[in-house]
């Protein structure tokens, strides 16, 4: 990928001719500006991204982007977006997906692209639910929702998708709100310049099957107590007026009040996102209200060598000491014999 | 000195090593048949292995068997009856007897006939008595006891020692047929290259296995074959796995992009990827996915960036890349699926051949699908039908489903090693740098396909994807635009008739009866009608490897005959794809679904009687 700014976009810049059909009040519509902006922050040329994304209400995000793009079947973009990748190693691929796309049907495809460490972005709109469908459970679904699939509540345990990338040996994992432009802005600047799979969760709203999901920890008037924005090399504090923070107590997180008890921010956990260890990322990234802040900000960043750019190195190394060149040398090589 | 025997000139001769599938009997043939080739007979060989790695050791179900045909003109077909048979236990006698010519030689491990094998293997008495074998040319080899003997110095345990019986019973075909055991020696050294001691044992056994043989006369007559008058230039032995991997590299060379496979291991037709993976040197990049759905597409993502993309697998895994393929039919994206068909459904047969995939491969889609279908007929012409395959799939955009089976998959033959500059020319329509606004679906007049403008490419950004789309890649549920694009992707699919080759019967172009095959059973029918041919009746041949679209010339063909007879593995797909595509012929069949090739005493007896039905 091209590192030196070639050309000064905006994010107009980014937007295709198509109108954008997402229900109003809808909170991809939210995302779709965040990416924009991002990308022409980012000095990467136009031709240089491609957008691939699997079926759902996020996955027609690639016809309103200007860029080169791939909506695909269900379930399946982390494949197809790992071969593009993989055939092209100098293109920036982002994936758009959604909880039902990259966790139920696409599981597989979702998981081995992280394991592999190919250097795309995954973008997970996390609704909680079936939108397109109309409003069927999906595997982030909280246990006892009532959906029209479950009209007496789900039996399921839903899945945590911080939980499974860093199970699946996830390198970058990042969580934001759809209504918080500015904090996803930043957050896919950082996804696009990290070497390796990329998982960003956003939380976000359907306004018309799950209307309101996120409010509890996300709603204007809370967010601020219930959730905390971390960043790599900060104290892990929050609320309204910066007076909480999280320490290590035994082997789990606390939170803690600044000034309570003798407790002073030097006391508080400064986040480190580069650790390898995944333990501290693992307990900040299944954070739950009521008894934790639900964390937002990236994360986990660890480096990593990416699958795409080993393939590569793979073949340039063969290839500087083979001695079959072309063709017509593997088709002469080996055992062979002449008929006069 | 051994005393001179019996020299006996064949003009063809069938062999057969057989054994428990640990005995080492694919690599014996494979070695024999590398020989064979190297001193210019043409031949033909069909492994025919148990689907278990390790099957219950001396069990039936546990035969391992590797048939070669040699000889000193054309062979099409590894031969229906075995002139020789190498049994390596009494299972071995049990799963061939059948198939042994009256009179033939079978060669056996007298010390592995205990009473206990005799008896796993379904046998109350001995084999040879109880298959009524008697009156052959029996040759009962203490093999277990020479190799030990042969290696009792080398300090190896006795695992190790039995395991090189293999080598012994190859000394032992190696005298028979007059063959320098050459090759095979410096095999060992290149195997053993770190372990010269095992080299050296198998080299021994090898010899004493030879020198046995010459020693106790018994084998005669000793047979030679001379070499085959073929075409002249430069030949070596290829399998149809190992040509289809070098006919989609030969097409990436030749179109000037890379190769790209995306594959999930699948017998039969992993050797395909194994092959792929190996040729890093040409640049060619593979991808073992997590699941067939995800190699064929990483594969479309990487046609989607450009570039040749291939899936490789078998029925099972055909059904499961059914709504990639739909979707490569929709964005129309170039891409080979090639399906190395098996014994079906479900897990069915995985190391035993069938043709029953035509109907899935044609029609196992949703919604109006068509592809591009094409099907290989011989081990080496997998090269050609591959190259073609890719040919298609690059210049006309669209899917190609290649069609190869087990038996062409694990067969070999010689082949006539092809130039890369007398290949045809590959031109993929790339997109041209000023087609700005780039529209996805404008099509080209005369193929109807459209552009590849690859990502990375300036100003040509555009979406493409599985929903309709109008010319300019826009979404469109409109119910007239939607039947124009279903009609745009049909025809473009039939254009492809103008760049096939026509229909040329073997034989006369009119007669009484007509057989009609596709892909893989070419060999038996070839070599079948040659025959007829000979016996003087009016038979002649047509093999289809284009299958959709069919060649244009089809109904001037077999007009021309009295009557059709439709051969194939399966119940009758071909028959009945006949039967909607050109209505006006009757079509009699000849079927069979037993995981086996036709025989060509099946064919001849069909034909013979329709020629008396008059």
């Amino acid at each position: 990928m091209a590192e030196t700014l070639v050309t000064k976009y905006t994010a107009k810049d980014f937007k295709s001719d198509q109108e954008v059909r997402w229900c109003p009040g809808c909170g991809d519509h939210a995302v779709l500006s965040s990416v924009q902006r991002a990308l022409a922050e980012l000095g990467i040329p136009k031709e240089k991204f491609a957008f691939i994304s699997g079926i759902g209400c996020s996955s027609r995000f690639p016809y309103y982007m200007d860029t080169y793009g791939f909506h695909s079947i269900h379930g399946r973009a982390s494949a197809i977006a790992s071969g593009v990748k993989t055939a092209n190693p100098e293109l920036s691929v982002w994936q758009i997906t959604g909880d039902g796309d990259a966790l139920a049907i696409g599981g597989n495809h979702f998981i081995h692209a992280i394991r592999r460490n190919i250097d795309i972005n995954i973008i997970l709109f996390n609704n909680e639910i079936y939108g397109l469908t109309k409003g069927q459970y999906s595997p982030t679904s909280t246990k006892g929702l009532v959906t029209k699939t479950s009209p007496f509540g789900t039996l399921e345990e839903p899945f945590s998708v911080g939980e499974l990338v860093i199970g699946a040996k996830g390198k970058f994992f990042a969580r934001t709100l759809d209504t918080n432009v500015s904090l996803s802005t930043q957050i896919y600047i950082e996804a696009a310049g990290h070497k390796g799979t990329s998982v960003i969760e956003v939380l976000q709203n359907c306004v018309i099957f799950n209307d309101g999901i996120h409010d509890t920890v996300a709603g204007k008037d809370v967010r601020d107590d219930r959730t905390i924005i971390l960043k790599h090399g900060q104290p892990m504090i929050f609320g309204t007026g910066n007076d909480k923070g999280l320490i290590l107590e035994g082997l789990k997180l606390k939170v803690v009040k600044l000034g309570e008890n003798g407790i002073a921010e030097k006391d508080i956990l400064i986040h480190d996102a580069l650790e390898p260890n995944p333990g501290i990322h693992y307990m900040l990234a299944n954070m739950k209200y009521p008894e934790y802040p639900v964390a937002l900000g990236v994360i986990r960043e660890v480096s990593a060598p990416t699958y795409d750019r080993a393939v590569a190195d793979q073949i340039s190394t063969i290839q500087s000491t083979a001695k079959i060149k072309c063709m017509d040398d593997l088709l002469m090589s080996g055992s062979t014999w002449k008929v006069e | 000195m051994a005393k001179k025997s019996e020299v006996i000139e064949r003009e063809e001769v069938v062999i057969r090593f057989s054994g428990d599938s640990g005995d080492g009997m694919q690599l014996t043939g494979t070695l024999f048949s590398d020989t064979a080739a190297l001193f210019g007979n043409d031949l033909s060989t069909f492994p025919d292995y148990p689907a278990e790695i390790r099957a219950p050791q001396g069990t039936v179900g546990g035969v391992s068997g590797f048939q070669v045909h040699l000889g000193h003109s054309e062979i099409n077909t590894p031969g229906d009856f075995s002139d020789v048979l190498v049994a390596m236990n009494p299972a071995a006698i049990k799963a061939n007897a059948k198939w042994i010519k009256p009179g033939g030689t079978i060669i056996y491990d007298e010390g592995n006939f205990t009473e206990k094998n005799i008896e796993k293997a379904g046998y109350e008495s001995h084999p040879i008595i109880e298959e009524k074998l008697d009156s052959y040319n029996i040759i009962a080899a203490p093999i277990s006891a020479m190799v030990k003997e042969a290696l009792k110095d080398y300090g190896l345990d006795p695992k190790s020692v039995l395991r090189t019986r293999n080598m012994f019973a190859l000394g032992m075909v190696y005298w028979l047929f007059d063959r320098k055991l050459d090759y095979t020696e410096k095999y060992f050294d290149k195997k053993f290259h770190n372990k010269p001691g095992m080299a050296d044992a198998n080299k021994v056994v090898l010899r004493a296995g030879y020198y046995y043989a010459e020693t106790i006369e018994a084998l005669r007559p000793v047979y030679k074959i001379l070499p085959a008058p073929i075409a002249k230039g430069t030949y070596r032995n290829i399998n149809g796995n190992s040509a289809t991997a070098w006919g989609f590299l030969a097409a990436a060379e030749k179109a000037g992009i890379k190769l790209f496979i995306g594959s999930y291991p699948i017998t039969p037709a992993t050797g395909i990827l194994e092959e792929l993976a190996a040729r890093k040197d040409l640049g060619a990049i593979s991808f073992q996915a997590e699941d067939e759905i995800a190699g064929i597409c990483t594969a479309l993502g990487s046609s989607f960036a450009g570039r040749l993309a291939i899936t490789s697998t078998s029925g099972p895994g055909l059904a499961l890349k059914s709504e990639a393929i739909g979707l490569a039919v929709m964005a129309e994206l170039p891409i080979v699926i090639v399906n190395v068909q098996r014994g079906g459904p479900s897990t069915g047969l995985p190391t035993k051949t069938e043709q029953a995939d035509l109907m899935q491969a044609l029609y196992g889609r949703n919604g109006e699908c068509p592809v591009v279908v094409i099907a290989s007929s011989t081990p080496s012409d997998c090269f050609r039908f591959a190259y073609e395959a890719a040919r298609i799939a690059l210049e006309h955009m669209t899917p190609v489903l290649l069609l190869s089976d087990s038996y062409l998959a694990n067969g070999t033959e010689p082949w006539r090693i092809p130039e890369m500059k007398d290949l045809p020319e590959i031109n993929p329509p790339f997109a041209d740098k000023n087609e700005i606004p780039f529209l996805p679906y404008k099509r080209d007049n005369v193929n109807l396909a459209r552009s590849w403008a690859v990502p990375g490419t300036p100003g040509l950004e555009h979406r493409i994807g599985g929903l309709e789309k109008t010319v300019k890649g826009t979404v469109s549920y409109v119910p007239e635009n939607h039947e124009l694009m279903v009609n745009l992707r049909a025809e473009k699919i039939e254009r492809v008739v103008n760049e096939i080759p026509d229909l040329v019967p073997y034989g006369a172009t009119s007669g009484d009866v007509l057989v009609v095959g596709w892909g893989g059973s070419y060999g038996y029918l070839i070599t079948a009608v040659r025959e007829l041919q000979a016996e003087g009746h009016k038979v002649s041949l047509v093999n289809f490897n284009y299958i959709n679209p069919l060649p244009k010339n089809v109904r001037d063909v077999f007009g021309k005959y009295k009557k059709i007879l439709v051969c194939e593995l399966n119940l009758g797909q071909f028959a009945d794809y006949l039967r909607i595509k050109h209505q006006e012929f009757t079509y009699e069949q000849l079927n069979k679904v037993q995981g086996l090739p036709f025989t060509i005493n099946d064919i001849k007896e069909k034909c013979i009687k329709m020629l008396e039905d008059k």
